[in-house]
């Protein structure tokens, strides 16, 4: 054979701490305290009981179309635990609730955004997010330029930047990963391959047999890491991190999980969704992981299950009064925060409007 | 049993994405080169279901389920172009046609030029486009203008559903590139009579819609039916009579047949969903007044979304140009 870098497509196993059963894998010490474990599972409860209400709100048309983190919880948790809000940042696709909730974001602004209203599009100062981005990998170069400077400017803070399999066959992403390489940015990836891209299957996206595979192209590494375990994201993610935070660049994570429900509010999924696959991930619930891990420890039982849900259940109904709360979407925001210094022909054009609505 | 006869050609009633469906079917089974690519087209039929079951009839050699990368979509496609195939590539949403701007605007646009007339491209990109149904930020915008301003490229948005079809076929057809728009809002409720054969609609033919006396409206895609509207309510509450023009075809453009709208009235209102800088309504107003400036009676009036970007849903119905909006417009045109 001619070639030095061959494919060997040999399916690399994803690195798991926890079992499905919430078994510590021998020899590994746990990266989380039992504190860290339990507001991890706790936020991850709190995304899976608002994706549940924000759906009945999205059938009764009152919230608009959004994607569930259902299926996915453990792997934007686990992976956003591993940062420090305070200087660290978190560069999201749309799936990434969570994380965006542990960086500060308060629950009804995120709510705002997907009731159409553009108050939900500010984020408040001093929480270090980047907006959702809907179009695709758009996220990730400019990632990579804020985890560069912060850098440049000695920070010590890491950027988290977050997008699907699908968007890692944007330009974009390869274009990102190969400058993040060469400046060494520190910027972790965390590619959350959830097996779709809408309709489009992973296999479909790509003839390398790991998503992380990838980063050696770009003189980095990668690494494949079980998405459903609270536990594994973060300490791959702590890793990555920390190699960042000292100065020895980007790391490449894949997140292997599954998307439980449809794409969006939008979309069929039964149209092409491999039934037999769906239900081979449900006894790989990451929430129940993470339950049955604390209750073989007696952290945890179908009590504080019960109290918990209800905390949480109340706390998102909570943010949803604050939401509804909010004033109406009015002529005028459309005219806020397009310049600095409006043109004097947008200034015309937003009396013609605010007068015609009134 | 009877015996099997030519096949009687009549009409079915379809809506705009049946109509896109049947143009798609019909030339994928008339021209083996057809190919038909983009994200999500095939198995599930295109997330507006435009390429529903060309998958399972045509296969997966011609119906292509790409990876998700509209560059590569499309510069794929002038590859395969130049192999002597016909692809009718789809962007999911105008809206990441930017993500192909560099392919279709340097690339598609160009290349029977670039090579001085050795590859053409007969390439059909197909794309819902402009707002109003509450789609997710960055999907809804009205882009057209971008693709005008690109020579070498041909750029359609016909408003029902025989236009659809009879364009569609025309562009797949045609020697050379086509960006064929195609109106989100439009897609299920707009529908009609629609020749279930073979049949072309020529590119570069207005067509009147609505016959009137006082004022021309001039528009295309999803504004023609809210023109329809507001004539309707200037009828009923004004007693003003108007005349409706569908541009249908932006590139190439029926200067002709817009100017004798446009004598017919000499008034003139052009509505459009994108923002009125640089909108493709400023190239309608030039040649109108270059064309029919000695019949024109007042300043064109132009009804168009403002100089912002396109904002989320709630705001939506502020910035997407509404009935009233025309309404207003066509009452300052005859006020002059
Ligand atoms: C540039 C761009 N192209 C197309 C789309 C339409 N679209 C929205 S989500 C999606 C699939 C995304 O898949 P993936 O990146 O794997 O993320 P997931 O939704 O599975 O989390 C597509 C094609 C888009 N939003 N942006």
């Amino acid at each position: 054979m001619f070639a030095q870098f061959i494919p060997d497509g040999a399916p690399v196993t994803p690195i798991q701490h926890l079992s499905p059963d919430g078994v510590l894998a021998a020899g590994v010490t746990p990266s989380m305290s039992d504190d860290q474990l339990l507001a991890g599972l706790r936020l991850m409860m709190l995304t899976r009981v608002f994706d549940t209400k924000a759906m009945s709100l999205q059938r009764q048309g009152r919230f608009g179309t959004f994607s569930q983190v259902t299926g996915q919880e453990a792997s934007i948790v686990g992976s956003a635990s591993a940062l420090d809000p305070l200087i660290d940042w978190v560069v999201p696709q749309y799936r990434e609730l969570p994380a965006l909730l542990r960086q500060g974001l308060p629950l009804s602004r995120f709510m705002l955004y997907f009731m159409g209203n553009l108050a939900g599009s500010r984020i408040p100062d001093g929480v270090n997010i980047l907006p959702i981005q809907i179009s695709l990998a758009a996220q990730i170069p400019q990632a990579v330029g804020l985890a560069w400077g912060l850098q440049m400017q000695q920070t010590g803070g890491v950027v988290v930047v977050y997008f699907g399999d699908g968007a890692s066959s944007e330009g974009d992403f390869h274009e990102a990963c190969n400058l993040a390489g060469v400046v060494k940015a520190p910027v972790v990836f965390m590619l959350s391959n959830n097996g779709w891209a809408i309709s489009t299957p992973r296999h479909k996206q790509s003839a390398a047999s790991s998503l992380a595979s990838r980063a050696i192209g770009y003189g980095f590494p990668g690494v494949v890491v079980d998405g459903n375990d609270l536990l594994a994201v973060h300490a791959v993610t702590a890793e990555a991190v920390a190699r960042a935070r000292s100065g020895h660049g980007p790391t490449l994570i894949e997140s292997v999980t599954y998307r439980m429900g449809p794409h969006n509010t939008a979309d069929d999924p039964t149209r092409y969704v491999d039934a037999a696959a769906l239900e081979s991930w449900k006894p790989l619930d990451p929430i129940v992981r993470v339950q049955r891990h604390l209750a073989s420890r007696r952290l945890w039982d179908d009590d504080r299950r019960q109290t918990v849900e209800a905390e949480l259940s109340a706390e998102v109904d909570a943010a949803l009064v604050i939401a509804r709360a909010e004033p109406a979407p009015t002529a005028s925001q459309l005219f806020d925060h397009v310049y600095a210094d409006p043109p004097s022909t947008l200034q015309r054009q937003r009396a013609a409007r605010i007068g015609a609505t009134s | 049993m009877s015996t099997v006869t030519e096949p009687v050609v009549g009409t079915a009633t379809m809506n705009m994405v049946e109509a896109i469906r049947d143009a798609l079917t019909l030339e994928m089974a008339r021209d083996e080169r057809v190919v038909v690519l983009g994200e999500d087209v095939g198995v599930l039929g295109g997330v507006f279901r435009a390429t529903d079951g060309l998958q399972q009839r045509f296969g997966e050699r011609r119906v292509i389920d790409t990876p998700l990368a509209e560059g590569v979509i499309i510069g794929a496609s002038v590859g395969l172009a130049i192999s002597g195939l016909i692809p009718v590539p789809e962007l999911q949403f105008l809206g990441f046609g930017h993500q192909a701007f560099h392919q279709i605007g340097q690339q598609v646009a160009r290349f029977r030029f670039r090579s001085q007339g050795r590859h053409p491209m007969p390439i059909t990109i197909r794309s819902p486009f402009g707002g109003g149904v509450r789609t997710p930020e960055l999907h809804s915008d009205a882009f057209e203008a971008l693709y005008t301003n690109t020579p070498g490229l041909k750029v359609v948005a016909p408003a029902d559903a025989y236009d659809a079809k009879g364009m569609l076929l025309a562009a797949i057809r045609d020697p050379d590139p086509v960006l064929f728009l195609e109106p989100l809002r439009g897609y299920r409720l707009v529908s009609g009579e629609v020749p279930t054969g073979d049949y072309t609609v020529a590119l570069g033919r207005s067509k009147v819609v609505r016959e009137g006396e006082h004022v021309t409206v001039i528009a295309y895609s999803a504004a023609v039916q809210l023109c329809t509207k507001a004539a309707d309510v200037l009828a009923a509450e004004h007693g003003i009579s108007t005349h409706v023009v569908d541009v249908r075809s932006l590139v190439p453009l029926d200067v002709e047949g817009i100017v004798a709208a446009v004598e017919h009235t000499g008034r003139v209102v052009i509505v459009h969903e994108a923002p009125l800088t640089s909108g493709f309504g400023a190239e309608l107003a030039a040649t109108i007044q270059r064309e029919a400036f000695y019949s024109l009676e007042a300043p064109i009036e132009r009804v168009t979304a403002p100089d912002t970007p396109y904002p989320l849903g709630g705001t939506e119905d502020f910035y997407v140009p509404q009935v009233d909006d025309i309404v207003r417009g066509v009452l300052n045109a005859l006020e002059r």
